[in-house]
């Protein structure tokens, strides 16, 4: 679970010499801290929604501003690859035989968070041109 | 070792830290359907430049308003919790020093318990 600690951590994340499973690594941390550093933004642009109507409007450009729009997919696919790794791990982990098919889940995952992921940002372009 | 998540070492010695393993999985399980459906509901079924005040406030104090709170509020709960949780996986990772160890532990405690107070305060007091 953890990087070489006798190492750096940019030097140690990078020469690690694994397979599929470093990549998936890293990809699971920084869906992780990503997606832990925008609740904290979410929790606080809700609690808005508490304060007054027009201290939520202000904040509304998180949603609607085209430009940020970047950022949001790039969270959401953050989302769907922390969520499908997860679930293979959780799979992994409890039923252990099926370590045997790790490249076949490792591929079923990023098939699924493909599909999702341009099915969102699909969906969110056809709503900047409607 | 060419996989990380050969299997991932399910800690031994404290219960704390066996609890906390199995809370991140279950906790994950729960979250990949209520996370995935939020999205998709915000994203296909509300659209995001359709979200506003009124939408926000409409889904709380509407007839399905117990549903959504409860909802929120479970998101909010379970999320919070396994998010600062993993943050203090990658800490326990990076940081050695035992005394700068526990100011990062405080600090993590101190923003979960911050995201579950304000995040709870408007699921449950707001009213229109
Ligand atoms: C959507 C469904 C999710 C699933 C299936 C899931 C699953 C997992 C699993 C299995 C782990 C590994 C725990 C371990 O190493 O013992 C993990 C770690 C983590 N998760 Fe999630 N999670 C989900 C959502 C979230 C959310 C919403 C957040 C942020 C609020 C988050 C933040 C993290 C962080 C920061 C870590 C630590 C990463 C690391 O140790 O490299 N996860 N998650």
């Amino acid at each position: 679970m953890s990087a070489n600690p006798k190492k750096g951590f940019v030097s140690s994340t990078l020469s690690y010499k694994g397979g599929i499973g470093h990549w998936s690594w890293i990809l699971h941390r920084l869906g992780g801290l990503g997606i832990a550093f925008f609740l904290i933004l979410h929790i606080l642009d809700i609690f808005m929604v508490g304060v007054s109507r027009a201290a939520f409007e202000e904040l509304l450009f998180i949603y609607h501003e085209p430009l940020l729009r970047p950022v949001i997919w790039a969270l959401v696919f953050g989302v769907f690859y922390h969520a499908l790794n997860g679930l293979r791990i959780i799979i992994q982990d409890f039923w252990p035989h099926m370590f045997r098919y790790q490249k076949q889940l490792a591929t079923t995952v990023w098939v699924i968070v493909i599909v999702l992921t341009v099915f969102l940002v699909g969906v969110d372009i056809a709503g900047m041109l409607a | 070792m060419t996989t990380r998540y050969a299997r991932t070492p399910k800690p031994s010695g404290s219960t704390f830290e066996v609890l906390s393993w199995f809370y991140m999985r279950a906790s994950g399980a729960l979250l990949a359907l209520m996370v995935v459906f939020h999205l998709i509901w915000m994203h296909y079924v509300i659209g995001l430049t359709n979200i506003d005040f009124d939408v926000i406030a409409g889904r709380w104090t509407g007839p399905g308003g117990i549903f959504w709170r409860s909802y929120d509020l479970t998101l909010l709960i379970l999320a919070s919790l396994h998010g600062m949780n993993g943050i203090r996986f990658v800490t326990d990772d990076y940081i050695h020093n035992r005394g700068w160890r526990a100011v990062v532990k405080a600090l993590i405690a101190l923003v979960l318990l911050l995201m579950v107070v304000f995040g709870g305060l408007v699921i449950f007091t707001f009213n229109g």
